[in-house]
């Protein structure tokens, strides 16, 4: 019984694989395409001042404060995902507790506001500072499993921390309905609605802050660590390092970006609610990781976004003319936002290995092998690194003749 | 006096329920290494089928006596189907990819509640009680609810079914064989992949019926009924050990005594916080863990 191949399972990196084929022939297009992230973050740096309408895609146009809330909300989402890619598919921990410490940094910080009365940045600091030295703690504990162990210890922690949530002890984490954050503690560019875009910015700059912390943790050396623990943890250790401090800097310091990001959510969403502590959250963290692809730098973000932004609209696309008037069988389904979120969720595990990025890698893959034999050596020999196609297709044609 | 027995008889109820739940997360994780996260979902099917039937969709089913126990076994039926779709089409084509696996079956656990709220809405709904399961029992003084014995003998019926299934039967030996080393059981020449789908198809019939039971004890069903129970499933099967039944069965009983009994004596929701808290602990004073635990080779 080998309950190391779940952890220790090699994600296979698309970007190795884009930069793989960005290399053998960058044509000037390619190379002009590669700042696409630039013109992302040129076109969200307009959002806040834009009326161009974007039916279905948005309810208003982008500078309206219900589309900003759900812009900064995808971006939150977006950014959390991303942090926890950097256990997941960076280190290749797989956490069940990572709503933990986005609930710890929530409460704690509005906690600090309404208890303490302290002001909004020394809450958000003794928040953020709680959750890390909590991650601290339990971490350096649940990481002395290894496995589905460490997954099943950190799940208990969550739900332990969930539980107390629920139970609202002593009245400060007002239980099932949670507590709204105290207006008047606020500064006054950040209460009310005519300031959103107040509140758009500073999601943005939590999404732009983790892409360049996980970026540059990532091609620190502890991030070829990171790296050599996903791919092998025991070869690690024959090299000499230990890996436990290795995966409890990764713990923290993902932790850190998750708490972080509880008190930007506090002030996106005006409060902090329950549901931030459940297990659930740390599911659709993890839903949102692998649709967009794992172990990649724009994976979880596109993921996150995604997945946000179905749970807001497709609750819209239900109640529209065009669905209401479909038969029951297609109707009911359709309703419900998580089903569909997760029916593609299934969908991308089994037949997109990698995620939504790897979707041009894979179309471009395709348009080769139908463009001739003049493009098979170059081909074969990628195909080669990733094992899994013809494994799934032999494994298929045995399982169909067993069955 | 009659407190305590209350207590104990709820207890054993819901350590009824947790085993009906473990034993088939526990065989399926020591067989395929895989944590089915659906499990919770196949229970919410086991559990809406049977009250759809009782309901009286189900022609010759009903509320009361023997249309409940066709009700029942609709249900479990219902819930066993599932599961085996679930493992043809989901879990066997994935299985050269054992992480994969695992997240498949998150997707179906997110999605499978969600569809059940689409189509009965997100309240619970009020499961139907036979009369004759709605009389408490006298007991040494205290007046005990009569499901909870119901529940009690259908998790012990399931303990003596199942092993005897892997003790005296061909195919029970391939499961125990399996669990303990796969790759030689394979190199046997056995089929492993059958076994894998016979204990998908026993773990979602036990859950479909700790569903259905779940309906008596909680006296109503919901769609997220299956996932909340989960949770403690996997603690469950954790102190048990993994793809040990017996061992689940023992650590249900404990399991659902200690929260009774703490969320009885200290404040309310204490006992739910020392059963999670219990499991973290137990992990790790065992560090080399659950794997060990299988490894060593307790007879199922």
């Amino acid at each position: 019984m080998t309950t190391g191949t779940i952890m220790q399972a090699p994600t296979d990196n698309p970007a190795d694989d884009a930069s793989a084929a960005g290399s053998a022939g960058p044509s000037p297009l390619r190379r002009a395409a590669r700042w696409w992230p630039a013109a992302v973050l040129l076109l969200l740096f307009t959002a806040p001042f834009s009326t161009l309408p974007l039916p279905g895609l948005l309810d208003g146009p982008p500078g309206s404060p219900g589309s900003l809330q759900l812009l900064a909300l995808c971006m939150v989402f977006g950014a959390l995902a991303t942090g926890y890619d950097l256990l997941l598919g960076r280190t290749g921990l797989l956490s069940f507790g990572h709503a933990l410490w986005f609930a710890a940094g929530l409460y704690a910080t509005d906690i600090a506001m309404l208890e303490l009365h302290l002001g909004l940045l020394p809450a958000a600091l003794l928040g953020t500072a709680f959750a890390v030295l909590l991650a601290l703690l339990l971490g350096s504990v649940s990481l002395r499993v290894t496995g589905i162990g460490f997954s099943m210890v950190t799940l208990a922690f969550a739900q332990a921390g969930s539980i107390l949530v629920q139970r609202d002890p002593g009245g400060l984490t007002g239980g099932e309905e949670g507590r709204s954050v105290p207006a008047d503690r606020l500064p006054g560019a950040l209460v009310g609605i005519g300031n959103t875009a107040n509140l758009y910015w500073i999601a943005l700059g939590y999404l732009v802050l983790t892409l360049v912390v996980v970026h540059r943790a990532v091609h620190s050396p502890a991030g070829r660590v990171w790296e050599g623990i996903r791919e092998n943890e025991r070869r690690v250790e024959v090299l000499g390092l230990r890996p436990h401090g290795f995966k409890l800097a990764a713990f923290v310091l993902a932790a850190a970006l998750a708490a972080v990001g509880g008190v930007v959510y506090l002030l996106v969403s005006g409060g902090a609610t329950p549901q931030a502590a459940t297990s659930d959250f740390t599911l659709s963290l993890l839903v949102m990781v692998v649709l967009g692809g794992s172990g990649t730098r724009w994976g979880p973000l596109l993921g996150g976004v995604l997945y946000t932004w179905a749970d807001h609209r497709l609750g819209d696309l239900a109640n529209s003319d065009a669905v209401r008037g479909l038969p029951a069988v297609l109707r009911v389904p359709l309703s419900q936002p998580l089903f569909l979120l997760g029916a593609l969720f299934v969908a991308v595990v089994y037949l997109l290995p990698g995620g939504a990025v790897r979707l041009p890698a894979r179309i471009r893959e395709a348009r080769a092998a139908r463009s001739g034999r003049s493009a098979r050596p170059e081909r074969s020999g990628r195909s080669a690194d990733r094992t899994d196609q013809p494994d799934q297709t032999a494994d298929r044609t045995a399982g169909g003749t067993t069955a | 006096m009659d407190t305590v027995v209350l207590l104990t008889l709820t207890g054993l109820g819901l350590g009824a329920l947790y085993f009906l739940v473990a034993s088939g997360l526990s065989l399926i994780f020591g067989l395929m290494d895989v944590l089915n996260f659906a499990h919770g979902a196949l229970l919410s099917v086991g559990a809406y089928a049977t009250w759809w039937a009782a309901d009286g969709h189900l022609p010759g089913a009903g509320p009361d006596g023997a249309g409940f126990l066709l009700s029942v076994l609709f249900g479990t039926a219902v819930g066993t189907a599932a599961a085996v779709l679930l493992e043809l089409a989901l879990i066997r084509p994935l299985y050269t990819r054992p992480r994969e696996q695992v997240l498949a079956t998150v997707g179906v656990g997110l999605a499978v509640p969600a569809l059940l709220m689409a189509v009965w809405g997100a309240d619970a709904r009020p499961f139907p009680k036979p009369a004759a399961l709605s009389d408490t029992v006298r007991l040494l003084g205290a007046a005990v609810p009569a499901d909870r014995f119901v529940l009690v003998a259908a998790a012990a019926a399931v303990l003596v079914v199942l092993r005897l299934f892997l003790g005296r039967t061909r195919h029970g030996l391939v499961v125990r064989a399996g669990v303990e080393d796969r790759a030689m059981v394979t190199a046997l020449g056995i089929d492993v992949r059958k076994a894998f789908t016979l204990v998908f198809a026993i773990g979602g019939a036990a859950a479909a019926l700790a569903g259905a039971l779940g309906g008596l004890y909680f006296g109503s069903v919901s769609p997220g009924q299956g996932t909340s129970l989960l949770i403690f499933a996997f603690v469950v099967v954790v102190m048990g050990g993994m793809g040990s039944v017996t061992g689940a069965a023992a650590a249900s009983v404990a399991v659902g005594l200690v929260q009774q009994f703490a969320n009885y004596y200290t404040a309310a929701g204490l006992g739910d916080l020392s059963v999670v808290v219990l499991l973290a602990v137990l992990l790790l004073v065992r560090p080399r863990g659950l794997a060990a635990a299988g490894a060593a080779g307790r007879p199922a």
